[in-house]
Formats: C-alpha cells, sequence, structure tokens
C-alpha cells in the first residue's frame, strides 16, 4: 500500500511542476493545487499508513485497546489544506482581477512590474 | 439568480443551515463536526441568500461588518486561549467548568468558546469572500 | 486492571504550575495577533486603527525587551501550550536570536507604521492596513518565537496571507503584477517547505525542534540531507538567495513605500533565519554535507546581486539588489559554522532588518518628495533636499559596511571567521574574496545611485548648469514620515557607534544556537536524551 502512495505522490508532484511549468496563470494555479495535494497525501503516508482503528479511547479506559491509526498527519493535512484553500482563493480572485485589468492570461505578457524594453544602465560616473 | 421558485424557498434553506450550523459548532467536542464546519456551513448560507436577495440585502441582514465578526472570532479565539493563567497553566490549557442545573449538567470550557471563535472567524471571513465574489463592481475584501 | 494500565503510563500532561514570568514568549504573539482582531472590529472608526496599532506595536516592543532580558538572563526560555507534554504538544521556544529578531521587526514595525500615514488620505482608514501589519507582525513573531516545525510552517502562512493583503492594497494594475510573481513564488516556496516537512516526520517521527536535535543524529544522514536541501530550497526562495532571487526585484517596488519597507525588513529575514535554525541548530550533520552549495550559493549571491543594482535605474528595483546582497552575506555566515561566522550571519540579519528598512523609507520619501521612480530623472536634490542626502548616503554606508557604520560589524565577524577558516582550505578564502568585492561592488552601486539622484546638477541630459529638481512641499504627514525615518536612523546610528552590546549577544546567542543542549533542556526533554 505505502508503495502505491509513494507512487501516487510522484505522480501529483510530478504533474503539478509540469502545469506550474506553464505560462498560464489558470494553470499554474491548478499545478499549485495539485502539488499541494500530492504534498499533502505525502504527509498522509509519511504517517505510516496502517489498518487500525481510529485513535479513540474506549471508554472507562486510559489507553486504546491494540494497534491504532496515527491520528497526528490527519491534523496536519487538515490544517494544510485549510491554508492551501485559503492561499488558492486569494491567488484565483488575483488572477481573476490580472485577467480584467492586465488582460493577460499568459505571464509573458505581464511585463508592467519588469518592463521589456529596460533602459540601458547609465553611463556616467 | 432571478428565479421566482428560488427566492421563495431561499429563506427557508439559509434558516435551516443558520440553526443546523450552530448545532454542528456545539456537537463538534465529542463527535464530528466543530466550529471550523460549522463557520463553512454558515457562510455558505449567507451565500445562498446573497444569490437569492442581492449582497445589498445580506448586508442589511447580517447589520455588523463581516470581517468586524471574523475580527471579534479571533478575539474570542484568543482570550478563551488566555484564561489558563489563572490557573498558573500555559497558554491555550482548556479549562472545565459543569454547570448543574438541577435536571442537566452542562459541561462549559474554554475550547468551547474557541470553537466559538472560529466558527465566527471562518463565517465572517467567508462571508466577506463570498459578497465580495457576488457583488459586481470591483470591491475588496 | 484498570489502576494497572493507569500505572504503566507515562504522564501526558506537564503538571508543575507554569510561571506568570513565562508568558514573555507568548506576548508578542499573543498582542499582535489580539490586536490585529481588534482593528479589524474597529477599523470603521475614524483615526482608532493609527493610535491603536502605535499602542500596540509599543506593547509588543516591550514584551520582546522582557522576554531578551529574560533570556540573557536565565537561558532559552519555552512554553508548550495547553499542558501537553513537550515532543506532542507545541512548543514555543526563544533563544537569544529568536528574542533579538523578534524585537527588531517590532521596531520596524513601529517605524512603517508611521511611516505609512504619508500615504494614506483620511477617507482611506477602512482598507485595513494596520490589521494586516499586524497580522503580519503576528506572523513574523510567531515564525522567530515557535519550537516547532509545523508551527513555523503555519505562521509562515500566516505571513504570506498577511502580505498578500497588503501587496495588493491600492489595486493598481502594476501591484496585480507584482502579486502574482511574488504570490506563487513565495506559495510555492512554503508548499516545499510543507513537502519537507512531511518527509521529516516520516523519517524522525517528530516536528518539535529540539525533539529533531535529540533523534536527529540517529538517523539515516543521506536521507536527513535530502531534506536538509529541499528546506535550503525553500528557505532560500523565500529569503531571495541568488538563483531563486528573481521574484523579489519584480515585485517589491510594487505596493506602497511602506509596505515595501516592511516586506524588504521583515519577509526575506524569516527565510534567512529558518535556514539558520534549521541548518545550523537543528540538522548540522547534513548542512556539513551541503557545505559546497552554500558556498556557491553565497558567493553568486555575493556577486551577482549588487551588479543588478549597479544595472538598474528604478529606484526601489535597485533596493531590491541590497536586500538580496544582504541575504549572500548571511549564507556566507551559514558556510561558515564557527561561533564568529554564526554570530556574523545573526548580527547581520538583524542589521538587514533595520539597515535595509531606512534604505526603503528614504527611498520612499525620495519618491514622494519628487514625484518620480526613476533615477535618471532625478538630480540635484542636494541643493534641495540636504538631510535626504546625508540619510541616504549614510544608510548606503551602512549597508554597504563601512565602519564603524553598522554593517560593518557583522562583515567583521564574518571576516574573521573567514580568515580562521582560511588557514584549513580554500573555501574561507573564496568566502573573504566574495564578501570584500562585494562590499565595493555596494559602494559603487549605492554612491552612483546617490551620485545620481543627489550630485549630479540635474536629471539626464540637462545635466549641464545646475538645475535641481522642484519638490513638492512638506506635508505635515511627510514630517512625520521623515521624523519616524529619523528614528530609525538614530537607533541604527547609535547601534553603530556602540557596538559592544549588539557583538557580546551576538556572540553569546551563536554559541547557543552551535550548543544546542540549553535549548532541548528549556523544552523540558533533555532527562531522555541519549
Amino acid at each position: 500500500m505505502d508503495y502505491v502512495l509513494a507512487a501516487l505522490v510522484g505522480v501529483f508532484i510530478a504533474l503539478g511542476v509540469y502545469l506550474l511549468l506553464s505560462r498560464s496563470v489558470v494553470r499554474m494555479l491548478l499545478g499549485m493545487t495539485i502539488l499541494g495535494n500530492g504534498v499533502n497525501l505525502l504527509i498522509f503516508t509519511a504517517g505510516r499508513v496502517t489498518r487500525g482503528v481510529a485513535p479513540i479511547v474506549p471508554e472507562g479506559l486510559d489507553a486504546p485497546v491494540g494497534p491504532i491509526a496515527n491520528p497526528l498527519p490527519q491534523a496536519l493535512i487538515l490544517t494544510a489544506i485549510v491554508i492551501g484553500f485559503s492561499m488558492f482563493a486569494f491567488l484565483l480572485v488575483l488572477a481573476y482581477r490580472a485577467y480584467k485589468s492586465l488582460d493577460a492570461d499568459n505571464t509573458d505578457r505581464m511585463r508592467l512590474a519588469e518592463p521589456d524594453d529596460a533602459p540601458q544602465p547609465p553611463l556616467s560616473y | 439568480m432571478n428565479s421566482l421558485l428560488f427566492r421563495t424557498a431561499a429563506p427557508l434553506i439559509v434558516a435551516t443551515m443558520l440553526v443546523f450550523s450552530v448545532y454542528i459548532c456545539l456537537r463538534g467536542h465529542n463527535e464530528p463536526g466543530g466550529g471550523f464546519i460549522g463557520g463553512l456551513i454558515a457562510a455558505s448560507a449567507i451565500a445562498v441568500y446573497g444569490m437569492a436577495s442581492g449582497v445589498p440585502a445580506v448586508r442589511r441582514a447580517l447589520r455588523l461588518d463581516p470581517m468586524a465578526i471574523a475580527g471579534s472570532g479571533v478575539l474570542l479565539a484568543g482570550f478563551s486561549g488566555l484564561i489558563s493563567i489563572f490557573i498558573d497553566a500555559p497558554f491555550l490549557t482548556s479549562i472545565w467548568l459543569y454547570l448543574d442545573l438541577g435536571e442537566t449538567v452542562v459541561p462549559l470550557s474554554t475550547p468551547l468558546f474557541f470553537d466559538l471563535g472560529v466558527y465566527l472567524t471562518v463565517f465572517g471571513t467567508l462571508s466577506a469572500v463570498a459578497m465580495a465574489l457576488e457583488s459586481d463592481p470591483e470591491e475588496e475584501l | 486492571m484498570e489502576d494497572l494500565a493507569h500505572a504503566a503510563l507515562p504522564p501526558a500532561m506537564i503538571e508543575t504550575a507554569t510561571a506568570i514570568g513565562d508568558w514573555l514568549i507568548v506576548l508578542p504573539i499573543l498582542l499582535s495577533l489580539l490586536g490585529a482582531a481588534f482593528l479589524m472590529v474597529l477599523r470603521r472608526q475614524r483615526g482608532a486603527p493609527v493610535i491603536g496599532a502605535v499602542l500596540i506595536v509599543g506593547g509588543v516592543i516591550a514584551a520582546d525587551v522582557g522576554l531578551l532580558l529574560r533570556i540573557l538572563a536565565d537561558g532559552p526560555l519555552s512554553m508548550t501550550m495547553g499542558r501537553w507534554l513537550p515532543p506532542f504538544g507545541i512548543s514555543l521556544t526563544a533563544d537569544l536570536f529568536s528574542a533579538g529578531f523578534a524585537l527588531a521587526a517590532a521596531v520596524v514595525t513601529l517605524v512603517v507604521v508611521l511611516y505609512a500615514e504619508m500615504g494614506r488620505d483620511a477617507e482611506k482608514g477602512r482598507d485595513g492596513f494596520h490589521s494586516m501589519v499586524l497580522l503580519l507582525l503576528a506572523g513574523v513573531s510567531g515564525a522567530f518565537l515557535t519550537g516547532d516545525l509545523f508551527n513555523l510552517y503555519v505562521w509562515f502562512e500566516v505571513m504570506l496571507i498577511a502580505s498578500f493583503g497588503l501587496i495588493v492594497l491600492g489595486g493598481t494594475p502594476l501591484q496585480i503584477d507584482g502579486a502574482i510573481k511574488y504570490g506563487f513564488i513565495n506559495f510555492l516556496a512554503t508548499t516545499l517547505f510543507l513537502l519537507a516537512l512531511g518527509l521529516t516526520y516520516g523519517l524522525l517521527g517528530a516536528l518539535n525542534m529540539a525533539d529533531i536535535i535529540r533523534v536527529a543524529p540517529e538517523a539515516n544522514p543521506a536521507a536527513l540531507t535530502g531534506i536538509a536541501a529541499i528546506l535550503l530550497l525553500a528557505f532560500g526562495t523565500k529569503a531571495a538567495a541568488f538563483p531563486v532571487n528573481a521574484w523579489l526585484p519584480a515585485s517589491y517596488h510594487t505596493p506602497l513605500p511602506a509596505v515595501s519597507a516592511l516586506f524588504a525588513g521583515l519577509l526575506t529575514k524569516v527565510g534567512a533565519y529558518a535556514l539558520l535554525r534549521t541548518l545550523i541548530a537543528l540538522l548540522p550533520q547534513s548542512r556539513d554535507l551541503l557545505e559546497p552549495v552554500l558556498v556557491g550559493l553565497a558567493i553568486t549571491t555575493l556577486l551577482i546581486a549588487p551588479l543588478g543594482a549597479i544595472a538598474e535605474t528604478n529606484l526601489r528595483r535597485a533596493a531590491g539588489f541590497f536586500v538580496i546582497s544582504g541575504i549572500g552575506a548571511i549564507l556566507a555566515g551559514l558556510a561558515l559554522p564557527s561561533r564568529e561566522g554564526i554570530a556574523g550571519a545573526g548580527l547581520y540579519i538583524f542589521h538587514a532588518m533595520l539597515s535595509v528598512t531606512a534604505l526603503y523609507l528614504i527611498v520612499g520619501l525620495i519618491e514622494q518628495r519628487t514625484g518620480e521612480r526613476d533615477t535618471r530623472r532625478m538630480g540635484g536634490l542636494f541643493v534641495t533636499s540636504t538631510p535626504l542626502s546625508i540619510l541616504f548616503f549614510g544608510t548606503i554606508l551602512a549597508i554597504a559596511g563601512v565602519p564603524p557604520f553598522l554593517g560593518f560589524w557583522p562583515k567583521l565577524l564574518l571576516l574573521q571567521a573567514g580568515v580562521v577558516e582560511a588557514g584549513e582550505n580554500w573555501i574561507g578564502w573564496a568566502l573573504v574574496l566574495a564578501l570584500v568585492i562585494n562590499a565595493v561592488l555596494t559602494l559603487i552601486a549605492g554612491t552612483r545611485i546617490w551620485a545620481h539622484i543627489f550630485l549630479r546638477n540635474g536629471p539626464e541630459g540637462v545635466a549641464g548648469a545646475l538645475e535641481p529638481m522642484a519638490l513638492r512641499p512638506w506635508t505635515g504627514r511627510a514630517r512625520l514620515a521623515m521624523g519616524s525615518t529619523l528614528l530609525l536612523c538614530g537607533v541604527i546610528f547609535a547601534i553603530s557607534l556602540w557596538p559592544n552590546p549588539m557583538m557580546e549577544v551576538g556572540q553569546k546567542a551563536s554559541a547557543e544556537l552551535l550548543d544546542t543542549s540549553r535549548y532541548v533542556d528549556a523544552v523540558g526533554l533533555a532527562e531522555v536524551m541519549p
């Protein structure tokens, strides 16, 4: 099972990187999301996949009986998902605004901050 | 969305969702649920209402600025963690108070208030986002 | 049966009482976070946000000073949230470097809050600027003071969200263009950090920094070095080290001048601090294996950054290259892990936080008074604005590291470490040479910009007769901005002339970072040490 998940993480990250290398902002956004999901899956796998029961202590006991699933990766992933979601929402709005005000989805055409025809450095002094 | 059916049904849906969100928030300590999910449900209720009756109506109904609600949520959560200073415990230590009302015992705790803070924060922020997306003109968060 | 099970279990909670004094470590984060929320509630009130923000940041500074004094007296301080025992509960842990940087960050924020009044009109009070600045301060303080790797990630994201909000404030197309580049690269960097974090958890089963220090020596060194390499890439991107630095000059000149100054002072330095913490304190063995990479990064960053500043005519973009140049010096310290080298790197972060912010503030004043962003269209300002001219020149000297200005002292430590290292191999010489060349190039770039703006007779093309630019008249808010800039420059100047306390604290902090036993002890994990 671990190997399958590890391979899947690899596929996710490769796909994310591939999309991030695109010039289109929307594709880059999708790439970020897939990359983020790959990383979340990686944390899940890193916490060891067990076929245990939910990590809940039965009533009247102080410790769970038998093997349990590791609860920590879920907490980490939940935090990461929430944060990733808000970042994604912000970047999505930003991409939309960029599309409206710069009329560009292609990063090659976003040259306001770094003008294409940059002046030569001054030669004096 | 200007459809008569939707506009008529929306208040019912919104009211049900809001009540359900509070229920989800309160059961969250021992069962699936919690402030985050509750806040999400409440915010989606606001989004539905915004779709049905327009953003100005939502603003009137909310009365408060959604970001102010979010801010007060963070304040509530932060102060619930601060209370543990009085029992010589670190920040965010949970304190429980079992309120005996005769017929039933109501467990009050700082995690409850923390969760309510989370509820308000998520509700406020996502309502603001939903309202900004639903109103057409360039409106910032 | 139940009693037996209970007896066999180790304690899960901290039983000892927490002293009131330990709350000092939570205060800087809590004050700024609650302050941000409070101002968000109050944002409709006219004037309230500014006064509130100044008071809150003042409180944060007081808490940071208290924390620093406490750590100087008693060593590292730690508090584990919610009474859970350390490796499981989330710890905040501060040593001298953390507290010192947190203090510098709060001072910078105070100056910027005062300064920001210049670009803001009365009706702009509602955009939540002060909330976001305080949220940024909360993220930065949290990143400095945390003792848990995952918590560090969370604070990075808090910082990122706040900076997203700040960078698009105003919403001009230029800003949106910059924000796209800033946003994607920084989000990618934190995702990479999360990736390294997941691998760390898989390999060590630990995320608490003190716990990592404990278990890292027994782990597979090759796997651990792979993780360290990903961390280096992630934090290097955050800090804008050479091959991954292009986002910084592409975005830092787009927001309001005050926001630029805040970003330049705080954000890259948090990345540099995270490098210092992870590579020196947590994974020193992996750092040794990565040494050639670090040396290469340091030298290329040191040499290329000032060249960018020489070639640039947009004033704030040129300032961006000075930020990167400072990161090169910090990387040089990371490549020289002796006591002097680490002290040099740490103090350089401290110096860069103050000096780079001052540079951006002065640049913002120049832009505001001339109404220009391009140095080619400026000239002759020495006639019309002598104080700005002196301040700009002094700050350039501080950044280049000319004695006795602030940048000289950390560079002295770095050179000392380099010369000691040079006795053993060529790395020391190479770094010393790169540092010296960097200082010369920085001085050339800075003085050239200074000469273009202030010294020559007029803008490019009309440089014959003395034709100084006409300046906009002073306004009350611009005077406040000038005053706050003077305040920061005064602080920098005072530390430059009396560097002894700073040098002593830096040496002590560096010793603490290299020998982590007191740090681990403070978290409460030492007794299980193998």
